[in-house]
């Protein structure tokens, strides 16, 4: 690797070649102040809180945007520089509304870390904040314009990340905000959601609908018997809201401290996973016999379904009818689990904590109720069931090991891996492969499909048929899978999409901070509870085992197809040529 | 040196259109003729040893620049001529689109050929009816006349040219907003590494210079470097076109040799303030330039002796104020200019700005503190350290100069100033 020879405040030091001023900063011990820069995103250079002086250069460069180079003099504790960032924080303050106290972001907002580690004492421009109205006009995501500093981050995630495009920075000057096409409502664009703009955004602008009111209120109601269910991805992401490292794994504590919160059974999406597989395996199966719609495409991320149905509606025939394990969980538990446990289904209240924001949309889809009653009735995400948490002076790191209940809180290694990008794919095959060959499969990892690669394909021997299959995660990806099935040049059997980079370790429901880096810790996280685990292979569940042979019969049997399967909408907004 | 002299670059003669026939007569296009028959690299030495300048405002050297997109890999090029002349009180591209189109379009064939360019695009400022319908038929005239086109002058060399339509936005002058615009994209400018000679337009080396600058080409080659320098001075060689506006007698475009006095600007070119009346400040450079008094006028017109007493000398616009006029109205008036035209990209443009505007407008009404007029000057000055952009580092140079000369007027309408002049005129 080359270097170059630099001084960062009259300290010589030798740093790489083609990094920035402010990577070879952090590498000599300087965080340089920054908003608009995302580890993951391209440089924007919006917000010039990063700016240092340059020996040689007029005015101060933007240090997120500069790259090093031989010889240069960097000054970064300069009068000069400290009355530059201040200002410009000041004048942010001042268009900004400050309501940190109530604030959804409130101490996890970068602006207000930043004027905290700046010392800011006073804002002596004019307060200029306007009262625009908030967007609630979906069930997953509040967009709050006045606290928006226009650092584009958002923006930049749904047009470069998803592809989705919906949020733009458009206007001039004071007008300038970031909104959806001409100023409308997110439900009245394609948007799926995601929510991973509210992991890019550095501030409260845009965040989760937050539900934990309808879930205060349904603990605290004494007729309603509330239970809930967790994500896969959710045991390795929420002991970041107690400062563990990423990606530890907190299963048992977190059971616990949902045990503390007064839900009535702690049950587990997982087993609901290893219902999909057993659906979606059998889907897979059935439509290979009988010359059925191929390649299959998974159905468990709403993110997802939502976006082929706005934009690859042709589409739509390839997508499993599988529900997501969220909506099978909440379909059994109000059908299977009511009736196993005595309870009248109109009480049962099922919360699910989820890494995503689009789950909310998910569960509130009018067709999501085959038991007669509405399958899931309020959504987490992992902030707000941490917020949840913070709410009771639970002490989550110092709790005791707890268990799920039995039945719907059983299930296999398998399951575990839905929250990463293949799991699923890994999951299904290993039943898919036993169910057709009859065989044990020894080695249970399915490497070709593990990992941050954005499109994987690989393909998997069948008791003698090569079946080809692909992974996409981020919707990018995805888009380039579908753009290939429908020029024809997809020969896969099975495809695998999630909506969100890295599966749903990296949901807009997860920890703030959630970047690429972070979601690496978290698959491992996954993998390990995957390695750990008696059960790995959803077909081994003995709940499942149990829920096919006192109550569905089989899968794809006219209960499961009634209760656990599911259909979906054109919502492509333009006539397509 | 007589305005009507012969001698210089532009020879700007009032009302005169200089027609294909009449440029021809006088020499034009003999320069380009020269060219086809050099060794490029000759050429691109000559425009170098004449010290040739960019005269958009950032006073790039245009030789360096032409090299630069010629020993670039990638053999797609394109060539953008900036005649999105928006800085207020400028009207000297206006005037050559105008009157000498073809000594603009010899100097863009020449530097495309120069650069190895063979398709170029002539950004027109929206508001420029005129030139636009002038430039348009002087192109068709020139590629009837096989000077531009295919196989120009026989040679084998190729240039087309189209003309682009800004949409009024100011900032698109700056090179990097030009580009957006033309790709259909938002007019705000972008991160610079890479410049636009490394991937410009669509990705692809361009050569973007301003009509003025292009336009001295052919004289250079016709005349040779010597004669160029031999014009200005050693610092600033050439001439450069000032257009001159405000309170004084003759309002208008001239050319005046770099090295020339700003008091001979304003009084010999200029004919001075109307009568009765006393200079009280110049606006050199356009809304973006700095207000100076009378007694800086002694300054020249040279890039390194204007550098060192502050003043930008940008686009070359001469505005004059007269003892009639109101500093604080003139600088509030441009403050609102920027902040109508900033794009609102980065923070300090966009919130200083809006910050510059409530507290000129307190002075205005004179309901500012002293300590609104020091927030008022740091605020320009992070602008001016910060900004993205030109615009934002440019828009605060009147607040910032007219500060430093004129602080009597700011403290004057402060309700705890100190006003040492007693009652100033506001």
């Amino acid at each position: 690797m080359s270097t170059v020879e630099i001084t960062i405040n009259k300290k010589t030091v030798r740093v790489p070649e083609n990094i920035t001023i402010m990577a070879a900063a952090k590498l000599n011990g300087i965080s340089l102040p920054s908003l608009c820069h995302h580890p993951d995103q391209k440089v924007k250079a919006n917000c010039r809180v990063c700016a240092v002086e340059v020996e040689g250069s007029k005015n101060l460069v933007a240090s997120c945007s500069t790259m090093v180079s031989e010889g240069m003099k960097i000054t970064t504790n300069s009068p000069r520089v400290r009355e530059t960032v201040r200002t410009i924080v000041e004048l942010i303050l001042a268009d900004h509304p400050q309501e940190c106290l109530t604030c959804i972001r409130s101490g996890e907002c970068e602006l207000r870390q930043l004027a905290f580690k700046l010392g800011m004492k006073e804002v002596q421009g004019v307060k200029t904040v306007k009262r625009l109205p908030l967007d609630l006009s979906t069930p997953s995501l509040v967009r709050d314009p006045n606290k928006c500093i226009k650092c584009g981050r958002c923006a930049e995630v749904c047009h470069h990340v998803q592809e989705v495009g919906i949020l733009y920075s458009h206007n001039r000057g004071l007008d300038i905000g970031v909104t959806p096409e001409y100023g409308k409502e997110l439900k009245d664009v394609a948007c799926v959601l995601c929510g991973q703009c509210v992991l890019a955004c550095p501030v409260g602008a845009i965040y989760e609908k937050d539900d934990t009111d309808k879930v205060w209120e349904a603990l605290g109601n004494p007729d309603k018997h509330v239970v809930v269910q967790v994500a896969p991805s959710v045991r390795v992401s929420i002991a970041e809201e107690f400062d563990q490292p990423s990606g530890s794994i907190a299963t048992s504590k977190l059971v616990s401290a949902l045990r503390l919160l007064g839900f009535d059974r702690v049950f587990d999406t997982d087993f609901a996973a290893d219902l999909t597989i057993m659906e979606e395996g059998h889907e897979l199966l059935q439509r290979l016999q009988t010359g059925g719609v191929l390649p299959l495409i998974t159905s468990c991320s709403p993110g997802w379904i939502k976006y082929i149905e706005h934009f690859y509606p042709e589409l739509l025939p390839h997508v499993s009818s599988c529900k997501s394990p969220q909506q099978m969980f909440g379909a059994m538990a109000k059908s299977y689990y009511a009736q196993i446990s005595g309870i009248d289904p109109k009480d049962i209240f099922v919360v699910s904590v989820m890494p995503c924001t689009a789950k909310k949309y998910e569960a509130a889809r009018p067709e999501m109720k085959d038991s007669g009653y509405r399958d899931v009735d309020a959504v987490l995400t992992t902030r707000e069931l941490g917020r949840m948490f913070k709410h009771e002076g639970i002490d989550f790191n110092s709790l005791e090991d707890g268990e799920f209940d039995s039945p719907l809180g059983i299930s296999t290694g398998a399951a575990a891996i839905f929250g990463v990008t293949g799991g699923v794919m890994e999951a299904a095959l290993r039943t898919v492969y036993e169910v057709v060959t009859g065989q044990t499969l020894e080695k249970l990892e399915f490497t070709g499909v593990r990992g941050m690669a954005g499109v994987k394909a690989s393909s998997v021997n069948l008791g003698g048929t090569e079946v080809k299959v692909a992974v996409a995660h981020g919707l990018a990806h995805a888009k380039q899978i579908m753009e290939a099935i429908a020029a024809g040049e997809a020969d896969y059997t099975f495809i695998e999409v999630m909506c969100c980079p890295g599966g749903c370790i990296g949901g807009g429901g997860q920890p703030y901070g959630t970047t690429n880096a972070v979601r690496e810790k978290r698959i491992q996280g996954l993998y390990e509870v995957d390695q750990k685990a008696e059960l790995r292979k959803s077909h081994e569940n003995p709940a499942i085992q149990k829920l096919y042979e006192d109550y569905l019969q089989a899968p794809l049997s006219p209960v499961s197809h009634k209760l656990l399967h599911t259909t979906y909408t054109n919502r492509c907004q333009h006539e397509l040529q | 040196m007589s305005i009507t002299d012969r001698q210089l670059v532009f020879n700007v003669e009032g009302r005169e259109y200089v027609d294909l026939d009449l440029y021809r007569s006088r020499g034009g296009y003999e320069a380009l003729e020269k060219v086809l028959a050099w060794d490029p690299r000759q050429a691109v030495h000559m425009l170098k040893e004449a010290g040739l300048k960019g005269r958009g405002g950032a006073s790039f050297p245009t030789g360096l620049k032409i090299e630069m997109v010629r020993n670039n890999r990638e053999k797609e090029r394109y060539i953008i001529i900036n005649a999105d002349e928006g800085e207020p009180g400028t009207f000297k591209d206006r005037y050559i689109m105008t009157h000498l189109p073809f000594q603009l379009l010899e100097g863009v064939t020449i530097a495309a050929y120069l650069a190895g360019i063979s398709q170029g695009i002539l950004y027109v400022r929206h508001e420029y009816d005129e030139p636009r319908s002038v430039m348009r038929d002087s192109i068709a005239q020139a590629q009837a006349a096989g000077l531009l086109g295919d196989d120009i002058l026989g040679s084998g060399f190729n240039l087309h040219i189209e003309l682009f339509s800004g949409a009024g936005s100011y900032l698109c002058g700056e090179e990097t907003a030009l580009l957006s615009s033309i790709e259909g994209r938002k007019g705000r400018p972008q991160v610079k590494p890479p410049y636009p000679t490394q991937q410009g337009l669509w990705g692809k080396p361009t050569l973007i210079n301003n009509v003025e600058t292009l336009s001295n080409i052919p004289k250079i080659i016709e005349k040779g470097a010597l004669w160029y320098r031999n014009l200005g001075t050693n610092d600033s060689p050439g001439t450069k076109l000032i257009s001159l506006s405000g309170d004084i007698q003759f309002r208008g475009l001239v050319e005046v040799p770099f090295g020339t006095s700003f008091r001979d600007i304003v009084y010999k070119y200029g004919g001075g303030p109307k009568p009765g009346r006393k200079v009280k400040a110049v606006n050199i450079g356009g809304a973006s330039g700095v207000l100076v008094p009378e007694e800086m006028l002694d300054v020249p017109l040279e890039y390194g002796a204007c550098s060192r007493a502050g003043i930008t000398i940008g686009s070359g616009a001469v505005f004059v104020l007269d003892d009639t006029r109101s500093i604080l109205d003139n600088v509030s008036n441009r403050i609102n200019f920027f902040l109508h035209e900033s794009c609102g990209k980065c923070t300090p443009c966009r919130e200083g700005l809006r910050q510059a505007q409530i507290i000129m407008e307190k002075l205005l009404e004179g309901r500012a503190v002293m300590k609104d007029v020091e927030n008022l000057e740091r605020y320009t000055r992070v602008m001016q350290n910060a900004s993205f952009c030109g615009l934002g580092q440019a828009a605060g140079n009147s607040v910032i100069s007219s500060l430093h000369y004129y602080d009597q007027e700011y403290r004057g309408q402060c309700v705890d100033g100190d006003c040492l002049y007693g009652e100033e005129s506001a």
